[in-house]
């Protein structure tokens, strides 16, 4: 798992409360993980600190599962 | 339309002087005092240091970690109590006629914290970094809204605000509720966490608070000569009221019914009581009135008694008002002399007094009162508690803004007319 993996694993069990063996790439946010809209907000928001990036509403909006996520830091970073 | 009885079937409490109800009582008949340094942020600057803050609570017990951390530490507080209370009424909530099951919760301002932490991060951080979850977690009415998420009660869903009276006013408003027929069970009282920078800044600024600071247990001192402010303080006390039939049916334990209900405002000034103490007088004599009983039908009145100067005279001179030479002859104590004053939701927790010393027989004292007062001459129960026959309870709330609100309550008597308690 890469090192993007792990950090962004240990904000999504934080912020959402689940547990880290839930966090699969296919995991979907809403379905598998239990956010609601607001939870996707400011999981964004947490990401855009934890690695200094901005991440435009447009973006945010495609980012349905964890595997996106972790793909689209990767190619910013 | 005769109106419906209202019965209390259960309390639950977070306080500083206890997480669950027999702690909490035992602390209180036994005059401790909650009060103690302040652990929540650095005093450097702030002239009063000390605070009745709640200890060895963790939301966690109750709720879960994700929900925990969408809410505010008066909603934590607020969750706690409803489920404390909703046991102790051996409440079974997939019996109840939701529709029918309200939510009445008094706090004074609501998620603080949230909104000093929030505000900090747009200053540090610009207004794209606000938590989308900071409206939600701050609003006053929060609480309440949880609570109806929680058990699925969809009747009537409101906070009342009036300070310090907030949830006596909303404790009264359950009851007349219940007496309108338009809800079996109400879930009430209140919840306030205060203790926190800017707002304990804002209440040093008014010189609202004891400096007591190096004696924290006899800072807050109701009634005494040496009394200097009050002692801001923290937590959630939550009363089930029901509808006398509803609770009979199902067989529950009545702790007591309230039957008594005034509230005014002095309309005077924003945080100076009436130099005459008529709105308060006024409330009390409303709720009498309401409860059909003469002033000389009273036992025990748990005032609102701050530890304030101003405050405990007046509380005293529009009880005298009110109760003639029967002033003397009740027992008034304060027990914000232990509990500190938790603002919005101190109206809930002496409400819960009332109820407990109607039904346990015992006054819990006004204590550090050492040193009498000349203008403070009624029997505030001193530094220790009292057995006694408690037959009917009045509690008293005022808050800034002139408001003031009283409850009374009485012990539980299936046949209770108001012409047979006129004396």
């Amino acid at each position: 798992m890469s090192a993007v993996f792990n950090r962004v694993k240990e904000i999504i069990v934080e912020q959402l409360g689940v547990e880290p063996e839930e966090v699969k790439l296919e995991a979907s946010f809403v379905d598998d993980l239990g956010a609601d809209s607001l939870d996707i907000v400011e999981l964004i928001m947490a990401l855009e600190e934890e690695f200094d990036l901005q991440i435009p509403d447009e973006d945010a909006e495609k980012i349905r599962k964890v595997g996106e996520v972790i793909k689209y830091i990767e190619e910013r970073k | 339309m005769t109106s419906k009885r209202a019965v209390v079937t259960g309390i639950g409490v977070v306080t500083p002087l206890g997480n669950s109800l027999e702690v909490f009582w035992n602390n209180l008949i036994e005059g401790k005092s909650g009060v103690g340094p302040i652990t929540r942020f650095d005093t450097k600057g702030y002239d009063s240091t000390i605070a009745a803050e709640v200890k060895d609570f963790n939301p966690k017990d109750f709720i879960d970690h994700k929900e925990a951390r969408r809410m505010d530490r008066f909603t934590h507080f607020a969750l706690a109590a409803t489920a404390m209370a909703v046991e102790n009424a051996g409440l079974d909530i997939d019996r109840i006629n939701r529709e029918r099951s309200a939510v009445i919760l008094g706090t004074g301002v609501g998620g603080l914290q949230t909104l000093e932490d929030q505000h900090k991060v747009m200053l540090d951080k610009g207004p794209g970094r606000v938590s989308p979850l900071f409206i939600p977690m701050m609003i006053a009415n929060m609480g309440a809204g949880q609570i109806a998420i929680k058990y699925g009660l969809r009747g009537c869903n409101v906070t009342t605000t009036s300070a310090c009276a907030s949830s006596t006013n909303a404790v009264g408003e359950a009851f007349r509720l219940i007496q309108r027929g338009q809800a079996d069970v109400v879930i009430s009282g209140g919840a306030e966490a205060p203790v926190t920078p800017l707002a304990v800044a804002g209440f040093c600024s008014m010189k609202a608070l004891s400096t007591h600071n190096d004696d924290p247990a006899g800072a807050s001192r109701p009634f005494d000569a040496g009394r200097d402010g009050f002692v801001i303080g923290e937590g959630s006390v939550i009363l089930v009221l029901e509808e006398m039939e509803h609770a009979l049916a199902r067989g529950a334990n009545i702790l007591a019914e309230i039957t008594g209900y005034g509230t005014s405002c002095d309309a005077y000034h924003i945080t100076a009581p009436d130099p005459e103490g008529a709105g308060a007088a006024l409330a009390m004599r409303m709720a009498l009135q309401d409860a059909g009983i003469q002033p000389a039908g009273i036992d025990y009145i748990n005032a609102h008694g701050t530890s304030t100067p101003l405050g405990d005279k007046l509380e005293t001179v529009a009880i005298k008002e009110v109760f003639g030479r029967h002033a003397y002859k009740m027992a008034v104590s304060s027990t914000k002399s232990m509990t500190g004053h938790l603002l919005g939701a101190a109206g809930g927790l002496e409400a819960a007094v009332c109820v407990l010393s109607i039904n346990r027989g015992i006054i819990p004292p006004t204590i550090n009162l050492e040193t009498p007062d000349p203008d403070c001459d009624l029997d505030y129960v001193p530094n220790t508690a009292r057995k006694a026959e408690i037959a009917v309870a009045l509690t008293n709330s005022f808050g800034f803004g002139g408001h003031n609100a009283t409850l009374i309550f009485e012990r539980f008597n299936l046949e209770r007319t108001a012409a047979e308690r006129v004396l």
